[in-house]
């Protein structure tokens, strides 16, 4: 057995080895440079001087910084709450339908999750365009004025707050229909017997059964959210970007667009904590819940 | 339950079912809309009111997409990429996986922690890093510098641990037994018997690298070397206030995936659901 202890290492070593070199290289080293060129000022490609923490001090008094939090809070906020609820909705009417039916309308829903985000882009820049979009013939038939969209300071996070919930949403609802699944068809029976009516037996025995699943659903989109980019750099092409600053985006800007890679890189920090507390907030309450399912 | 309380019950019913398959296709209008105006000549599009066909359907808009840009090469180059990624990506993730779950060696705990940690790094986070060192490989504007930050999924690693856990242990004793080498287990037990989660798995991770924006958009500044992804929204100058052109191009773009989806409808939700059920 001796003998087969190390052989059985080395075997390891080799499998192990191929995910692991480029594990450090992709992953590891550049993680550990974020942090330290965000304590100098250099350019994006090139050597800086170290500044300490001079970069993250500034952010306090950088008004593009700010917008750039708000903004994404924002976002966040209209994007998470609302998105898991429509999905929630959804995947209860996809639930009730059977078999052939059931996964024909699954995809109708399901669909845009599976297309690139440039794609999702056109159709909805196309379908809210201000001169031709099929959206402001149904405004102007309602008789309500028409609105360019994603050129509105106002309306344009919740524009594409509405086109991210269309096309994340597929996610969620699978993820609740797999929840709705597990729950046993002789709970729902029992309560059909009392007399239970369709909102107790929701609130009574699908809500809180499902709530582990909804939790998983809500910490997923507010990981995902925060990290918006696409959508607002595509939807922000030939319009304001700088009105509709987001985190991401500031790194963007402030590494490839003005060339400081050190203050960019305080940018990307700020935003690398505040992903990893939400997702250690994320798994101890699955752990938490996982323990009560128990 | 009396016959009345029933009644109501199922006349309720039919109007939540009827809402959901209201919704469910104004849900997915935009996609056809999409489609349909792609297919209708410049003339027809811009009509001031709605046409749910076109009068002359015509594939003019895709001919001129595929002429006047380079549409081809963008879809080589994703094509090139996603598979590229999905192949190595499986592959180093499947042996990691494996020797996790099956080797004692050392450093194994601590490297199982390091793969669960990674989930909560944003790569997006990383875009700057990212660049400098492809920059400094020398990668920019190549298939090896688009696919490389994207061959971690530690997801992956995951589900193929938790896939090989499940494998009884005799398989294994057996096979030693046998004196069958280690490789010899692995691609002649365990991969067989999990042929299932490897085409999912794969499916789904061709799809995430061709949707991939970000990274790709950063590291190709040429035109030709451009994933389809990125093409279509760099190229509007060339279509001018072409929508239908534009429209045709998104739809070439968006195409393989919805196919890949449609096809393997199971395997891509059992895939979804598999990697979100663990990133808890």
């Amino acid at each position: 057995m001796l003998r087969n202890s190390r052989t059985e290492r080395l075997v390891a070593l080799v499998l192990v080895a191929p995910f692991l070199a480029i594990y450090l290289l992709a992953f590891v080293y550049p993680t550990v440079q974020m942090f330290r060129i965000s304590f100098t000022d250099a350019p994006l490609i090139g050597a800086g001087q170290w500044v300490g923490l001079d970069n993250y001090l500034r952010l306090d008094n950088d008004p593009m910084f700010r917008r750039a939090v708000w903004n994404t809070a924002y976002f966040v906020l209209m994007t998470v709450v609302p998105g898991t609820f429509i999905a929630l909705l959804i995947a209860l009417g996809v639930s009730r339908l059977k078999g052939r039916f059931q996964s024909i309308v699954l995809a109708l829903f399901f669909l845009p999750y599976i297309l690139p985000v440039s794609v999702v882009y056109l159709i909805w820049d196309w379908t809210l365009n201000f001169q031709f979009g099929i959206a402001m013939h149904v405004l102007d038939w309602l008789g309500i004025p028409r609105v360019p969209v994603f050129k509105s300071r106002v309306w344009f996070l919740p524009a594409v707050a509405g086109v991210t919930i269309w096309w994340t949403a597929g996610f969620s609802i699978l993820l609740f229909l797999a929840g709705l699944r597990s729950i046993p068809a002789e709970i729902y029976e029992a309560a059909a017997l009392d007399n239970s009516t369709r909102w107790t037996t929701f609130r009574r025995i699908t809500w809180p059964l499902l709530w582990p699943i909804t939790s998983l659903v809500f910490t997923i989109q507010l990981i995902l959210q925060l990290k918006i980019f696409d959508q607002v750099y595509l939807f922000s092409i030939g319009g304001r970007p700088n009105d509709n600053m987001v985190l991401v985006y500031y790194v963007f800007q402030k590494a490839f667009q003005q060339n400081q890679g050190g203050r960019a890189a305080a940018v990307a920090v700020t935003l690398f904590v505040l992903v990893v507390v939400v997702s250690v907030l994320q798994f101890q309450l699955l752990r938490f819940a996982e323990r009560r399912r128990r | 339950m009396n016959a009345v309380a029933a009644q109501r019950w199922n006349f309720w019913g039919g109007i939540i079912t009827a809402l959901t398959l209201v919704w469910a296709i104004l849900w997915a209008f935009p996609l056809y809309w999409g489609v349909i105006s792609s297919l209708k000549p410049d003339d027809e599009v811009v009509r001031p009111y709605i046409e749910l066909w076109p009068e002359t359907p015509t594939l003019e808009n895709y001919v001129s997409a595929l002429t006047t840009t380079q549409i081809g090469a963008w879809y080589v180059n994703s094509v090139a990429v996603a598979v590229g990624v999905t192949v190595i990506t499986i592959f180093i993730s499947m042996l990691c996986g494996y020797a996790i779950s099956q080797l004692r060696f050392p450093g194994r705990i601590a490297l199982w922690w390091l793969i669960l940690a990674s989930f909560m790094v944003p790569t997006s986070a990383l875009i700057i890093n990212h660049f400098v060192l492809v920059a400094n490989l020398g990668l920019l504007n190549s298939w090896a510098g688009i696919m490389l930050p994207q061959l971690i999924h530690p997801v992956i690693i995951i589900v193929y641990k938790q896939f090989f856990d499940q494998v009884p242990k005799d398989f294994r004793e057996a096979a030693v037994m046998d004196n069958a080498s280690e490789f010899g287990i692995l691609f002649k037990i365990y991969m067989p018997m999990n042929w299932g989660v490897t085409t999912a798995l794969s499916i789904v991770c061709f799809i995430w690298t061709w949707n991939a924006f970000l990274w790709p958009f950063l590291s190709v500044t040429r035109t030709e070397m451009m994933t389809i992804t990125v093409g279509i929204t760099q190229v509007n100058d060339a279509f001018g206030v072409y929508y239908a052109r534009q429209l045709s191009a998104a739809v070439l773009a968006g195409l393989p995936v919805a196919l890949a989806y449609l096809f393997f409808q199971r395997r891509v939700t059992e895939a979804i659901t598999l990697s979100a059920g663990i990133k808890g």
